[in-house]
């Protein structure tokens, strides 16, 4: 079911990106409604990870990387005057494919990096137990949290990144692909965190797992070549999807 | 139901299989239908019996259908086209063997009767058996050929088979009414008539489920939606 909200937290309009000389993205337009899961499918260089970037402004990172077209949080254009984008991506967090803790760092100091970088006052120790509550962790590293990130599991990893991005406080999340390196067990944990993480946040997953995106989220997009090819509740997508091409890639028709 | 072949080929193997075996299921309860009828209006009760052993074959495919459809829901996670396919294999075929049930009791009714002298013929006896062959043929042509029109006019020809055996339960109220000695053979009819007009119903499930397999809407139980809660 989406929920509706009074303005949609996230919003999209005629998206075009372009790297390397790549049209990335071709006037993708849709809206995101807060406290929902949009999860994100296609195959691979159909512009998802592209599009996901764009919201927290990554993508113009990447040299030679330019877009057009708007994208709103909160009604509030990210390229408008005086918008900083580090500002930004503390609203709008990331979770990447692999966990990628900081090496050197104890799982403590890798939840609180983030608020030591963005120089945020508080009591560190509570925000950090409640960020490895909120993701799952806690009752796992509650006894080692001195000891080094790296000594944990892949799932933990992962799940170690998910509340570094938590500790910010951000309200959107975006996570692309972070299960595909995990095994069932840590892949069925991030899912139950997603649903949980949804009373909190809006979040934006990108996944090649179509069973995932079909247990996990709200309404979900099928993006093909850059464009977005249909939008819709995830329920209609998997049982009786609007458009061919979604019905060949959902049912593995596809190339 | 689309031309379009998966990527990988042995999944299209393996719904194609599924498909064919439901075929197979559905010409055989056709035929059970005729042979029970004919052994009803041509007395020839080695025919009837031949309907009563062909049930195990109609329950045999059953249970493949069945398994084929766990099969492929387990190991392949269909969506969309393909996963309506299969949720109503999963259910016509429930309706297609008990179809073939009905027309073992058929045979069962003729069986008794053709042991008695024959009571006045019945023509709309004659009438229902046809027209209910006819709606389990369609219903099945409309399941091969995804066609939701040829399904539609199913649904809309159970009330015309519901006319007629309503006819027909007169008819034979009045037999028995006429003559205490036609009770016997009038009852077993009117049984008959019953199984043929039941065997109608499960037809137009079966069209039902047709129209819900090609569209992806639910035609069945308009009124009962709003307590539901479906769109």
């Amino acid at each position: 079911m989406i929920r509706s909200a009074a303005r949609p937290k996230v919003e999209v309009q005629d998206l075009n990106a372009w790297f390397r000389g790549v049209h990335a993205l071709r006037g993708v337009t849709l809206t995101v409604p807060a406290n929902t899961v949009l999860a994100i499918i296609g195959p691979s260089g159909c512009g998802k990870s592209t599009f996901v970037r764009c919201i927290n402004r990554m993508h113009e990172l990447v040299p030679g990387a330019h877009q057009s077209g708007h994208i709103l949080v909160d009604g509030q254009d990210l390229h408008a005057r005086g918008v900083d984008p580090v500002d930004l991506r503390r609203r709008v967090g990331m979770v990447f494919q692999r966990a990628n803790p900081f090496p050197t760092m104890s799982i403590l100091d890798n939840v609180v990096a983030g608020l030591k970088l963005n120089g945020i006052r508080g009591n560190h120790a509570e925000i950090a137990e409640k960020s490895l509550h909120q993701a799952a962790l806690w009752d796992e590293v509650k006894d080692r949290l001195q000891t080094s990130a790296l000594s944990l599991s892949g799932g933990q990893q992962q799940r170690l990144c998910i509340a570094r991005a938590l500790a910010i406080g951000p309200e959107v999340l975006l996570m692309d692909e972070p299960a595909s390196a995990l095994d069932p067990i840590a892949t069925a944990k991030i899912e139950e965190l997603i649903r949980e993480l949804r009373e909190q946040l809006t979040i934006v997953i990108v996944t090649h797992n179509m069973q995932q995106a079909a247990r996990v989220s709200d309404a979900t997009a099928f993006f093909y070549m850059g464009e977005l090819v249909e939008h819709g509740p995830t329920e209609q997508i998997f049982t009786n999807p609007k458009e061919s091409r979604t019905e060949d890639y959902v049912t593995g028709k596809f190339g | 139901m689309a031309l379009k072949k998966h990527t990988d080929r042995t999944y299209d193997a393996e719904l194609e299989e599924l498909r064919s075996k439901l075929l197979t299921l559905g010409g055989k309860v056709e035929a059970e239908i005729a042979q029970s009828v004919r052994a009803l209006s041509d007395r020839d009760s080695k025919l009837a019996e031949q309907v009563v052993g062909s049930d195990r074959e109609v329950n045999r495919l059953e249970l493949e259908v069945d398994e084929s459809c766990r099969r492929l829901l387990a190991l392949r996670q269909p969506a969309a086209s393909d996963l309506r396919f299969i949720t109503t294999a999963l259910k016509i075929v429930v309706d297609l063997e008990r179809i073939g049930d009905l027309a073992v009791n058929i045979a069962e009714r003729a069986i008794d009767l053709n042991q008695s002298p024959p009571l006045r013929p019945v023509h709309d006896l004659t009438r229902l058996a046809q027209l209910c062959q006819s709606q389990v043929r369609k219903a099945l042509d409309s399941f091969v050929d995804a066609d939701v029109d040829k399904a539609q006019a199913v649904i809309k020809d159970d009330d015309l088979l519901d006319a007629l055996y309503h006819n027909l339960f007169n008819e034979l109220l009045a037999l028995m009414m006429e003559d205490p000695r036609n009770i016997r053979r009038a009852n077993s009819l009117l049984f008959v008539a019953k199984h043929l007009e039941r065997l109608g119903d499960h037809a137009t499930n079966v069209a039902e489920m047709v129209v819900y397999m090609v569209r992806g809407t639910d035609v069945r139980h308009p009124h009962s939606r709003e307590t539901t809660g479906q769109p």
